[in-house]
């Protein structure tokens, strides 16, 4: 068989997977499906670059998004009491709206993108062989690690942004749990917790036991 | 043979499905959150394929920190999510209007 | 031999160390600790200047001009502080000094019971100092200086009653009616700094001559001469400083303030430093005629209609203050016959008089227990002897008798004004001519309503009698004195610190002229310092009839003005002494003439309708149009308005539903898309 057909069969079907998972992450009733779609949307994407040779994105693509990002959403899904139905009105209303925007948008782009001019422009041979590397991750790495060292260093500052900001938001003290503050424990100070108070010595009036009551 | 355009047309019909689902979910802020996704999807398709045809490595590098804030992003982006929904006990955006002028 | 540095910084700057002291630590050093301070300060300038005058005169030492500070440098333009100290300095600084002096010493009794005392010397000594810095000055700029100094400190002294709304008017006025002057003054240095490129006197007058020739267009079509715009641009300076027609208006309302300063800076000093600034500027001044003329008729028109104001006025200071005026208008005819330093002279033997008529009327005043008005005087010669004697002595310098020092300043410009060619000289001729007999009418008015004839006072406790007539200057001080011409005590002589001043402003008054006339008007006493063109030299004329003091008064007794003031001497007499009762009838023989006097021509109602009306309803013209109108309605509220109402509008847009605003943003997208596409099949179908 053609390798070169053989391309064209994998990426149409991988592409045809993906425009249907697509479509289904917008349409699927249940959230949850709906997440499920896209992970499968993603993985068909990744394919997808696997053939443009991309591995290390694609990978990426699947561990942190499918991996990562994905299952944080189903959490997120299923943590929500959600009213599905309440989520719902309006599809039926807008959907021909929606429709008519995406197929104006659609035909607008594939008009400025020159589809016809585009297919002449066939994929070359593999960059990173290209450029005298032994695959595409050495690649990006020697890019990623030396031209793009700031931003990438800043992108991992914007990562650890992003974790504090998410703790940040969701945190909350119960306030109905018991703790104990070490802190306010260590702070004490000994006048706050005893009051000495100094008085006159008072002798009563008259003598509260009378003196023949005694033995 | 696979050309560039099976790639861009690709991109743009994936960009367009995410506009129709941000307009028929409309008020389903996760599949609104789903759809961003999507349509980040399609630009990083668009970035692969040109990296891949005009032999830039930048194009990929560009994909990998669209990545990069994507997750962040979808982490605030769920983190002010269920921020909202403990506060407001829905997630509807009908029901957010605080904005109004 | 030169002059030591030390000194004369030392003369400028004890006064201020005087005034300093007094005016920060008035508190602390008490009210005869401060009069202590600034008299010492002023005495030790006072005594520095006679030394400064004798080494000059007798000493033979050579004239001074330094630099003593650099100011500031921008450019070419070097602003430095310099003093140049030659005669016609030396003149001054003995002039101001000594009768400053008298006047803090005069000051003691004339304030006993002011709350402002300590506040009051601080403010002399200031005005001291200042007119030193004016007098010394080696350039203009410290000339101005000094010029805006004194200015600021008459502003503050005929506003020392602040509590009284007439003496804030007056000194409002008197401020105003400056800042026209000063304006011109300051156009004056622009322009010697413009064509002379200096401001250093030194260099400027050397270079003078350079301005021959050199012309100024200033209207279109017209090249004014440069010489000519510089000085009656200075000379407009001098108009509002020493008062002249028609900036002179606010010099008779100054006699708001206390009598010592209208002695010291309203009649003695600073008023003619205008007089002194032209003399200074007079290698600038002989090179335009012009502006000599226009000086001449200025000081000539002065010189004798103030005076006939000062016939009607009822007021003793006012009457003096008019005299004041007129006298000033005779110095500036001296001026504008390049007779300098016979201006200069009047300026002296002026500053002794009248300095000596306004503390005697400063001592009626206290007398009468600050009643000012003459018209309930009369009779205080037996009360009041020295004062009496001694105003006398004034009065009779001040209609120039012969052999007083009046005399031989006054007559010399009038018969210099005679000799004159000058354009306009004739017309300054019969002024001053005229003005002979005026003053003679106003002096012996005044003198024979103060001193002799009835008591029109009555000393009585609390009974007043009605004078309803009485309802112009009405001035009261702010002592206990409720009714006119009703006294708590009879009058009885002023104490000695009073007294002592007018003595010895008595003796340079009858003497001073008959010991300088000679060096100083004939003798080129001035020497460089007084520059004066030898065509314009009316003076050296003059000179050559000039057999000495004596046959000079002898001679006076022979002329017309000499006439013309026994003729004023005998009207007076007949009216004032011995029929009373025809001044009243005269008064309405003349009524419009009188009027015309009383009103003093129109002209304050003049500029009070033109200017200072005209001033308020400008403001508010620019109050309702451009400051409610442009300002407020257009622009603040007028933007607001918009902003709000775009907002208005603006604001529906936003829903707040976030579908909203992405249904937006996508279709903005797919117009940009549009447009791009739109555009990129336009091209390529070209």
């Amino acid at each position: 068989m053609n390798p070169q057909l053989l391309q064209l069969i994998c990426f149409y079907a991988f592409g045809f997977v993906t425009v249907a998972a697509a479509l289904s992450v917008i349409t699927l009733k249940n959230t949850v499906h709906a997440v499920l779609a896209l992970v499968l949307t993603f993985f068909s994407a990744a394919c997808l670059w696997l053939l443009l040779e991309a591995e290390f994105l694609a990978l990426a693509l699947i561990v942190v998004y499918v991996g990562a990002v994905m299952v944080l959403f189903l959490f997120v899904v299923m943590m929500l009491d959600i009213d599905q139905e309440k989520m719902r009105e309006g599809f039926v209303k807008f959907l021909p709206v929606g429709l008519i925007v995406a197929v104006v948008m659609l035909v607008e782009m594939l008009g400025l993108i020159g589809v016809r001019a585009m297919h002449a422009q066939v994929m070359g041979a593999n960059p990173a062989i290209a450029a005298g590397m032994s695959n595409n991750i050495e690649w990006l790495g020697h890019a990623l690690y030396t031209k793009f060292l700031l931003p990438f260093e800043i992108a991992a500052l914007i990562l650890t942004v992003g974790i504090v900001a998410a703790v940040a938001l969701t945190l909350r003290e119960r306030a109905d749990a018991r703790h104990e503050s070490a802190s306010q424990q260590v702070k004490v100070n000994p006048r706050d917790r005893v009051r000495i108070v100094k008085m006159a010595a008072v002798r009563p009036d008259e003598p509260t036991v009378p003196q023949e009551s005694q033995p | 043979m696979i050309s560039l355009a099976h790639y861009i047309v690709l991109g743009a019909v994936l960009f367009c499905i995410a506009v129709a689902g941000l307009f028929i979910n409309r008020k389903n802020v996760i599949v609104l959150l789903m759809s961003i996704e999507l349509m980040l999807l399609a630009v990083n398709m668009n970035f692969v394929a040109f990296s891949r045809f005009l032999g830039d490595v930048s194009g990929q590098v560009f994909v990998f920190f669209i990545l990069t804030v994507a997750a962040a992003e979808a982490a605030i982006g769920l983190a002010i999510l269920v921020l909202l929904f403990r506060t407001r006990s829905t997630i509807n955006i009908a029901d957010i209007d605080s904005m109004k002028g | 031999m030169g002059l030591s540095t030390s000194i004369l910084l030392t003369i400028a700057l004890a006064p201020l160390v005087g005034c300093v002291l007094a005016g920060f630590l008035g508190k602390f050093l008490g009210r005869a600790g401060s009069h202590t301070v600034t008299i010492l300060g002023v005495a030790v300038s006072c005594v520095l200047s006679f030394l400064v005058l004798y080494q000059l005169t007798m000493g033979g030492a050579v004239e001074y001009n330094q630099n003593i500070y650099t100011w500031f440098h921008i450019g070419h333009f070097n602003a430095s502080v310099g003093f140049m100290v030659d005669r016609l300095t030396a003149m001054m600084l003995v002039v101001v000094s000594f009768v400053s002096l008298l006047v803090h010493v005069y000051t003691i009794g004339y304030m006993r019971d002011d709350p402002g005392y300590t506040r009051f010397f601080s403010y002399i000594s200031l005005f001291t100092f200042s007119m030193f810095m004016l007098v010394m000055s080696n350039n203009f700029m410290q000339l101005f200086f000094g010029w805006e100094a004194v200015g600021l400190v008459s502003y503050l002294l005929i506003g020392f009653w602040y509590k009284r709304p007439t003496a804030i008017f007056a000194n409002l006025k008197a401020f105003l009616v400056n800042r026209v002057g000063d304006f011109g003054f300051l156009l004056g240095i622009a322009a010697v700094l413009y064509f002379l490129g200096t401001l250093d006197y030194a260099t400027a007058f050397g270079s003078a001559p350079s301005l021959i020739g050199k012309t100024l267009q200033i209207t279109a079509h017209t090249q004014w001469d440069a010489a000519t715009v510089i000085c009656i641009c200075l000379f407009i300076g001098a108009m509002g400083k020493s008062a002249q027609v028609p900036l002179h208006v606010w010099l008779p309302d100054s006699m708001e303030g206390p009598t010592p300063i209208s002695a010291l800076i309203h009649a003695a000093t600073m008023v003619t430093a205008g007089i002194f600034m032209v003399a200074r500027m007079s290698p600038l001044f002989e090179l335009s005629s012009t502006a000599l003329s226009f000086v001449l008729v200025i000081g000539a028109t002065t010189a004798l209609f103030t005076g006939l104001i000062g016939i009607v006025q009822n007021d003793i200071k006012r009457v003096i203050a008019y005299s004041t005026l007129s006298q000033l208008g005779y110095m500036t005819v001296a001026l504008g016959v390049s007779m300098y330093s016979g201006a200069v002279f009047h300026l002296m033997t002026h500053a002794f008089f009248k300095a000596l008529l306004f503390l005697g009327a400063g001592s009626v005043i206290i007398a009468m227990h600050h009643e000012q008005d003459m018209r309930y005087m009369g009779g205080l010669r037996k009360y009041m002897p020295i004062t009496w004697i001694t105003m006398w002595i004034g009065s009779l310098a001040l209609v120039a008798i012969p052999f007083t020092s009046g005399f031989y300043s006054k007559d010399a410009i009038i018969e210099a004004v005679g000799l004159s060619h000058r354009w306009g000289a004739h017309y300054a001729y019969f002024c001053v001519m005229a003005g002979a007999l005026v003053t003679g009418l106003y002096t012996f008015r005044q003198m024979y309503l103060t001193f002799h004839g009835k008591e029109r006072f009555t000393v009585v406790e609390h009974h007043g009698h009605g004078h309803d007539d009485h309802d112009d200057h009405d001035d009261h001080d702010d002592h206990g004195h409720h009714e006119p011409g009703v006294l708590a005590h009879a009058p009885k002589e002023s104490p000695w610190v009073v007294t002592l001043p007018l003595v010895l402003l008595a003796i340079p008054s009858l003497l001073v002229g008959f010991f300088t006339v000679r060096p100083v008007l004939f003798g080129n006493w001035f020497g460089s310092a007084i520059h004066v063109e030898e065509a314009n030299n009316v003076l050296a004329e003059l000179g050559q009839e000039f057999h000495g003091a004596a046959a000079m008064a002898m001679h006076g007794f022979t002329q017309l003005p000499f006439l013309l003031v026994v003729a004023a001497f005998v009207i007076c007499t007949y009216v004032y002494l011995f029929n009373p009762a025809l001044a009243g009838r005269i008064k309405s023989a003349l009524k419009p003439l009188w009027t015309v006097l009383d009103r003093k021509y129109w002209v304050d109602d003049v500029y009070f309708a033109l200017f200072a009306r005209g001033g308020v309803l400008l403001g508010r013209g620019f109050w309702k149009v451009g400051e409610r109108g442009v300002i407020d309605g257009a622009m603040v509220n007028g933007s607001v308005g918009v902003v709000h109402r775009i907002a208005a509008s603006m604001r529906r847009l936003q829903s707040g539903y976030l579908y909203h605003y992405a249904f937006a943003m996508i279709l903005g997208l797919i117009l940009l898309l549009g447009g791009y596409w739109f555009i990129g099949t336009g091209l390529a179908g070209q």
